[in-house]
């Protein structure tokens, strides 16, 4: 967990970022960094916006009508809502991994293939399947039904299955939404163990509302609260072993040793 | 200690026995009310059926103008006759206009034995209904009818089935016994092709548009309920629009007269065309919201997770949204026609034909449909035309049933490859 010394390059920041949802603001302030080839969690009680800033940095937040955001939000240095900044291109780079696992309602090989396809990959789909799950930790378990239906797998097969669908498109940054929230204890185990490896190659961003899967998993640690206007705000960042182990804040401390949230 | 003062606020034990069963029994008198709302809908429906499957079939008594044993001594009816004698017949008794006629048509030694005996029965026996009876009649009282046909001179009962295969493909007659309801059936399936062709592409593309596109603005939310409000509109006040638009001011369009080919026509813009655009607007919005609704059930995750590997919206709808909904859409759309199927207000105001035997060639012909056919016939006063009209009620109801079954099917064959579950 120690890799703070190691190439530090943040791929994405945040700075000074508000976002709205009509008149309500949803979360204010915002700047942090998210580093290359680390994980970074975003941590908080209930509705203190941390889907909202992860959704921000894939530019999701367009799909729902009446946001707004204001601020900068970079990735690779670029203003990801610059004038000139297409949000299919966007995500094409920064994928996504959802709360429920949302598997397209078609083969397992046609989940992986159709993103790379609309997306004009030229090279070999069947190579490119077996990579991408290789890399989501489960080829050995589907290379014989590969033209099943994805929905027939069970749930943590649906959610690796949703990560090699995002690998498939070789994004530079994967975005997880509480990845594991709604698996068991194995399949969440296995899902942690897989960010671990996907961290060599991508660099991620992963909400979560279990403390031991953020301790366990990330590098770095940002925690959110929420004020009396239910708008969110970033109340610490640090590495995850000094914000777990050594909080700054009082509230820090008594959210994750389990006293709210 | 607080916790059993409550407990004790629920009373004894006698007590909650007798509140449970108070509730039980309001529970059963619900039960039994909506069991006997569904028993009354059944039994409202078996009526109309019966009443119905009662005047297509039954006794009618006949007279004919010419004895088939006038014709040929001893024999009872025409089809008795040997082959020799009915070409006699025919050649002897026919008039000369009709005979020359059908000489020209086919030579009565080529046509066949039963083409010969229609031609006698239409033109030289030429029976008449005198009366008819239901099937409960016919098969209860059968004495009524043969007392009738004791006191008629010359008359003569026979059980008919008036939803014969004959009456499916007889054209328009005057004459119950000859008519059929080819021509009508014909215009009705030509009136609901060009419905389906106008009304299904405008109708999904503007649900597409509402429901992916459009965003939650003032003008856009005046629009739905418009169209909420335009599906309820009386389907008489679309007959006027259609009446105003398209059989009038469109008429040069409407009646094909722009177009060279069409000359001979006589329809003045009250073609199959003008109706078929006319049920069209009828049936447009409820094919809008039908599919709507059908999107709206489309899960936001699916168009999430695809918008997450970088697809465009487009892309999102046609390869994920569309698969995903085209069951329900589909089935909307039948339904929908199947309501156009069975519009007669509309049509009768934009004027099409109550009587045309000749069937529609194109859409710029004079049409009648089905349901026009049937009012037609139950306006007229003479028992017969009741019976057909029946028939025709049944040929309707069973068209409908099929499209209605189709659509379920399709929804059924559509889903289960959704789900794919084993």
């Amino acid at each position: 967990m120690t890799t703070s010394n190691a190439s530090k390059r943040a791929i994405m920041a945040l700075s000074h970022v508000d976002i709205h949802y009509g008149s309500f603001q949803a979360v204010q302030d915002i700047s942090l960094p998210m580093y290359e080839h680390h994980v970074t969690a975003f941590i908080g009680p209930s509705g203190c916006g941390k889907s909202t800033v992860l959704r921000s940095l894939n530019r999701m937040n367009d799909m729902i009508p009446g946001s707004r955001i204001q601020g900068s939000v970079t990735f690779d240095g670029d203003e990801l809502y610059g004038p000139n900044v297409d949000p299919v291109l966007v995500r094409r780079q920064i994928g996504m991994v959802f709360q429920k696992p949302n598997p397209f309602p078609k083969s397992i090989y046609e989940n992986i293939a159709w993103g790379a396809r609309i997306n004009g990959y030229r090279g070999d789909f069947d190579e490119l399947v077996e990579q991408s799950l290789v890399q989501a930790a489960l080829w050995d378990e589907v290379k014989d039904k590969l033209k099943q239906n994805a929905l027939r797998l069970s749930g943590g097969q649906q959610q690796r299955l949703c990560i090699a669908r995002a690998i498939a498109i070789s994004p530079q940054v994967i975005l997880m939404d509480e990845p594991a929230s709604a698996l068991d204890p194995i399949a969440t185990g296995r899902i942690e163990e897989l960010i671990l490896e996907l961290k060599e190659r991508y660099s991620i961003v992963i909400v979560t509302h279990n403390m031991g899967q953020a301790s366990r998993v990330s590098d770095y640690t940002a925690f959110f609260m929420v004020d009396e206007h239910r708008t969110g705000y970033l109340q610490e960042y640090a590495e995850t072993e000094q914000l777990f182990l050594n909080p700054k804040h009082r509230k820090t401390e008594e959210y994750i040793s389990g006293k709210f949230g | 200690m607080n916790n059993m003062h409550t407990f004790l606020r629920f009373g004894d034990a006698s007590e909650r026995a007798h509140h449970i069963d108070k509730r039980r029994r309001s529970g059963l008198v619900w039960h039994a009310l909506f069991i006997s709302a569904t028993a009354l809908a059944v039994l409202f429906l078996m009526l109309l059926l019966v009443s119905v499957i009662d005047s297509v079939f039954g006794y009618a008594a006949l007279q004919n103008e010419v004895e088939p044993s006038q014709l040929i001594p001893g024999a009872r009816s025409v089809s008795d006759f040997s082959r020799d004698e009915l070409e006699s017949v025919a050649e002897k008794h026919l008039s000369a206009g009709i005979l020359r006629r059908v000489q020209y048509e086919n030579p009565l030694s080529e046509r066949s034995d039963a083409d010969l005996t229609r031609l006698i029965e239409q033109y030289i026996v030429k029976p008449r209904v005198l009366r008819t009876w239901g099937l409960w009649d016919s098969l209860v009282n059968k004495d009524v009818s043969l007392a009738f046909v004791e006191a008629n001179e010359q008359s003569y009962l026979v059980f008919r089935n008036w939803l014969s295969p004959a009456f499916l493909v007889a054209d328009q007659s005057a004459d119950p016994l000859k008519a059929g309801i080819r021509t009508a059936f014909l215009g009705s399936l030509w009136i609901i092709l060009i419905t389906f062709l106008v009304a299904f592409p405008i109708g999904v593309g503007a649900a597409i548009y509402l429901e992916e596109y459009a965003l939650d603005t003032r003008l856009n939310r005046m629009l739905q309920l418009n169209i909420f409000n335009l599906s309820a509109v009386p389907s008489i006040i679309y007959g006027l629009l259609g009446l105003a638009l398209f059989v009038r001011a469109l008429e040069p369009l409407t009646s094909g007269a722009i177009f060279s080919g069409v000359v001979d026509n006589t329809a003045n813009g009250r073609t199959i065309l003008s109706g078929g655009l006319t049920l069209g607007l009828l049936v447009l919005p409820i094919i809008i919201i039908n599919t709507q609704e059908a999107l709206k059930a489309v899960p936001d995750t699916l168009r999430m997770s695809a918008y997450g590997v970088g697809a465009t919206q487009w892309q999102t709808i046609w390869y994920h949204v569309l698969p995903a909904s085209v069951d329900r859409i589909l089935t909307g759309t039948i339904l929908a026609l199947s309501r156009a199927l069975g519009e007669t207000a509309p049509l009768v105001v934009i004027g099409a034909s109550t009587f045309i035997s000749v069937d529609p060639s194109n859409i710029f012909s004079k049409f009648t449909t089905l349901p026009i056919q049937i009012y037609q016939w139950s306006a007229r006063p003479q028992g017969a035309y009741r019976n057909i009209a029946a028939a025709a009620i049944v040929a309707l109801l069973i068209l409908l049933l099929v499209m209605n079954s189709t659509a379920i099917t399709i929804r059924n064959r559509l889903a289960r490859k959704k789900r794919l579950a084993s």
